[in-house]
């Protein structure tokens, strides 16, 4: 029975039900489009745009079912006006980016809703709570964020948008206490503090400093805490182990630890040789080559990780080209 | 349980309403009913039946800590032995609950402590309770046996010190998912040498370090030991020197499956797992992967519930130890085992009655993967047992959910995350309505419902019609207008508990229950429309429900920004603090 249960989904997965559009392509970033499977789906009108409201906008084809990218709503064309979700009293979304987006969001306008958090615009204090995870709500009035405007008074319409689908988030941001995840699990997921000697009493120094880390061609990212290493020594060997599987494919065939050696050693000879290179975006934006400043300095200024195709390291400061000219 | 009085007794006394029974008889037989629901009907028959069943009930479950007062409780049942109490509403445990609302059991401990002297067990959920709190178990409670705390707050590991230091007869610390202040693992080692009774030990959610020795000799003595949960800074060496004391475990929680091992280590530790015949749970597993995994297969062949939800498996690493596992019934995992895990659940486990499948990085937008319906179908082609599910995912379709109610037709629980709040269904891009209406119309007998994604009146005409045997239903983001809560309220006789948020509803809404809040535990709804003039409309018309509102700083007068609704025998709130008005 359980293989005829099997076979009848396959049978499913092969039938017409089944779009050509791939199961891959739920959220995008404009950084991540040589990922993008490109199934007749109309990127371009999809791209990520950042503007003020009523800017200039793609027209959204009407194939595209699902969203894409952080602001898909604020772009005209979507299905809910931006002005139905804006008046209506929603404007209690929490407007925060992560890992500092939001800044970048302010800046450009974006940060258009007055943040209104579940604790009344404070930011949120669980117990244990990871501000970057939860997405700390900036008091309303601050950083030069519009307000929308206040609610009516109290016999106010009836909520429902023009197309009747009634209220839409207008954007992805982060919403307080959404997903449904207790905050407590967010916790232990977020603090996975890998042991080494300055963290023998289990506390850590000035707190987490957490950084994603994402490889190209990897399915998905990992973030590590910068503030348990001290040299770019450490940082590389554990990323080396992080992300060996990935390059290798699946490591230990019977658990014998011995492999291990064999697998790092070609990780380093890939992170080392010609195919990748170790990047990270410093606090302006900008990309650049782990490894050129000392290491505190790195720290301050790391936002993100990322192990980059050396071909795609084109564009980088002049350096780093010449180093990947240097090791082939 | 029929428990109709017989009338064809000859007794003459059958007619002046006497039992039949003598009452230590009577007391007997009821004191075998465990079921409170059973017991709440006994309760019911007569005033000779009331009197029996709260003389032989040992066991008090209070599903709302404010419906109903410690005094009362101690009035009506004088011999309990056991307290089960939840306190602060679902949507606390995603911050949606200011701090310090209430629920400490404090009060209750002070009445329990003159009342229910000889208590042994005390299992609290979304309460607060402080170190003295837990440091007066131990002291006032001689023969307390067995702490649970789930998603609780307000104490630190010193109060867990104070257990371990006072009772004498402790059997079980189950310390799950807590707002708790680690300040360090020293409170493992409050046990005193002579201490053995132990047969429950849980404390895989606690950060800091625990003393290894103290916890090996403890492991060690403790010969009844049937659950142990270590927490992640255990190693594997130090796992398997645990197992080689406690070959008996029944459930087990591991630690972390860093760093490496010796050759010689890992044939030790799968020897020690080898001897593990009677492992039926297993969990922890944090930083398991393809190397070490291995030396848990001997251990799994009885395993009926899997808890992945630290160990960040990948589709391959889960399909080779499902392998294993063919008499799972219960399954948790991370998204990060994919649509092709999810398949291979599908394949390994026909047995499987309950899939829960939690997201590795919710908050995380650059996330591309995860799992999808393709995945869940899967599951539902090949485990024809599902009934409770919990799905977590980025897309949906209503094709798929029709699908998987056509394979799983008996579904209780049917919890369904589209994690992108007001999600259509992406191939179509209509609501989610069908889906939901699908679910309800193929699982007559679904109890808890939990809904996502763009949804219009339709699903809750859907659900008033069809969900007869609802109890508990969880909105967010949906809803055209008041008309969709009104069909719930209307439309299923066993509605419990109503949890919205972020909602169209308003007042008309609101006001609809109005009869029907009684028949409840308890109705939340935030972010919706609802007016302070409607709250008190309702508070008004009735009494015997607490009207509770909460406001945000930044809202207008008139906005009942989030409004806590619940029958209660114990008139309002004594212990409010100020930020909670009742009405």
């Amino acid at each position: 029975m359980r293989t005829n249960a099997y076979q009848r989904f396959l049978q499913w997965k092969g039938s017409d039900k089944v779009s050509t559009i791939t199961t891959n392509t739920t959220t995008t970033s404009s950084e991540n489009s040589d990922e993008r499977n490109n199934n007749g789906l109309n990127l371009k009108a999809t791209e990520l745009r950042l503007g003020l409201p009523g800017s200039e906008s793609p027209e959204r084809s009407d194939k595209v079912g699902h969203s894409l990218g952080v602001l898909k709503n604020l772009v005209s064309g979507a299905k809910r006006g931006f002005s139905d979700t804006i008046g209506n009293g929603s404007g209690k979304w929490v407007f925060s980016g992560v890992g500092g987006s939001e800044a970048d969001l302010v800046k450009s306008g974006g940060g258009l809703f007055s943040p209104r958090g579940g604790n009344g615009g404070k930011p949120i204090v669980g117990s244990e709570s990871n501000s970057q995870q939860l997405g700390l709500v900036a008091p309303a009035g601050n950083d030069g964020v519009p307000q929308s405007p206040k609610p009516a008074q109290e016999k106010k319409p009836q909520v429902s948008a023009s197309n009747g689908h009634g209220i839409g988030p207008a954007s992805k941001a982060q919403v307080v206490g959404w997903p449904p995840i207790r905050s407590f699990r967010k916790n232990t997921m977020a603090n996975n503090p890998q042991k080494n000697d300055a963290d023998a009493d289990g506390k850590l120094g000035l707190g987490c400093l957490y950084v994603k880390v994402s490889m190209d061609g990897a399915p998905y990212l990992r973030k590590v805490d910068l503030n348990t290493y001290s040299s770019y020594m450490e940082l590389s060997s554990a990323l080396e182990k992080m992300f060996s599987c990935f390059t290798i494919g699946q490591c230990g065939s019977h658990g014998v630890p011995s492999c291990n050696g064999l697998s790092e050693s070609r990780l380093m000879d890939l992170l080392h040789g010609s195919e990748y290179v170790l990047t990270y975006e410093d606090k302006d934006g900008d990309w650049m080559l782990v490894g050129d400043v000392p290491w505190k300095m790195f720290t301050d200024s790391c936002r993100r990780l990322r192990i980059m195709k050396s071909s795609e390291a084109i564009g980088l400061a002049p350096r780093a080209m010449e180093k990947c000219k240097n090791r082939n | 349980m029929n428990l109709k009085r017989n009338k064809e007794s000859p007794e003459s006394d059958e007619l002046n309403g006497v039992s039949p029974f003598p009452d230590e008889v009577l007391e007997r037989v009821l004191s075998l009913l465990k079921s409170h629901k059973d017991r709440s009907s006994v309760s019911l028959v007569c005033k000779e039946w009331y009197n029996a069943e709260r003389w032989s009930r040992t066991h008090v479950f209070i599903g709302n800590c404010y419906s109903v007062s410690p005094e009362i409780v101690a009035r009506r049942f004088p011999n309990i032995r056991s307290v089960t109490l939840k306190g602060k509403p679902r949507f606390s445990d995603f911050n949606l609950v200011p701090m310090n609302w209430g629920a400490d059991v404090r009060s209750w401990l002070d009445v329990f402590a003159t009342a229910y002297p000889f208590l042994e067990e005390l299992r609290l959920k979304r309460m607060t309770i402080t170190d003295e709190s837990l440091e007066s178990l131990g002291r006032k409670f001689p023969n307390f046996k067995a702490l649970s705390l789930l998603s609780c707050d307000g104490f630190s590991t010193d109060g867990l010190g104070a257990i371990a230091t006072h009772c004498k007869n402790l059997t079980q610390l189950d310390i799950q998912e807590n707002g708790i202040d680690d300040l360090g693992g020293g409170w493992l080692s409050c046990f005193p040498e002579n201490f053995t009774s132990l047969e429950i030990l849980n404390f895989a959610n606690l950060n800091s370090d625990v003393n290894f020795e103290a916890l090996e000799r403890l492991v060690s003595r403790c010969k009844s030991l049937k659950v142990l949960k270590v927490n992640k800074n255990i190693m594997l060496d130090q796992l398997q020197r645990l197992l080689v004391h406690a070959p008996r475990l029944m459930e087990l929680g591991t630690g972390s499956f860093l760093p490496e091992l010796t050759a010689c280590q890992y044939a030790e530790l799968e020897s020690a797992f080898n001897n593990c015949k009677n492992l039926h749970t297993l969990s922890g597993l944090w930083d398991a992967t393809t190397l070490y995994l291995p030396a848990l297969y001997p251990a799994c062949t009885s395993l009926t519930f899997l808890n992945l939800n630290d160990a960040a498996l990948q589709s391959g690493e889960l399909a080779k130890l499902l392998a294993h596992c063919p008499l799972l019934r219960r399954l948790w995992v991370l998204d990060t085992v994919e649509d092709r895990g999810l398949e291979a659940v599908g394949s390994s486990c026909p047995l499987l009655e309950e899939l829960r499948v939690f997201p590795a990085d919710p908050f995380d937008q650059d996330i591309v993967h995860g799992v999808t319906e393709s995945g869940f179908i899967a599951v539902s082609y090949g485990c024809p047992k599902l009934h409770y599910v919990l799905y977590f995912c980025r897309q949906m379709t209503n094709a798929a959910v029709a699908t998987i109610v056509q394979n799983c037709p008996d579904f209780t629980h049917f919890r369904l995350c589209i994690m992108d709040p007001g999600q259509p269904d992406y191939l179509t891009n209509e609501p989610m309505d069908e889906a939901f209406g699908a679910v309800v119309k193929t699982c007559t007998k679904l109890q808890r419902l939990a809904v996502s994604g763009l949804l219009t009146d339709l699903t809750f005409e859907y659900i008033g019609n069809y969900a007869k045997n609802l109890e508990t239903l969880s909105v967010a983001f949906a809803g055209s207008g008041d008309w969709g809560m009104q069909c719930v309220l209307s439309g299923c006789p066993k509605l419990r508990k109503l949890e919205i948020r972020d909602c169209p509803f308003g007042n008309a809404a609101l006001l609809s229950g109005l009869e029907k809040y009684e028949s409840m535990r308890s109705l939340w709804m935030s972010a919706c429309n609802v007016t302070m003039n409607g709250c008190r409309l309702l508070a008004r018309e009735m009494p015997r429900l607490n009207v509770e509102v909460m406001k945000d700083e930044e809202s207008e007068d008139s906005q009942a920004d989030k409004v806590y609704v619940y029958r209660t025998v114990a008139g309002p709130r004594t212990d409010a603090p100020p930020f909670v008005l009742t009405l």
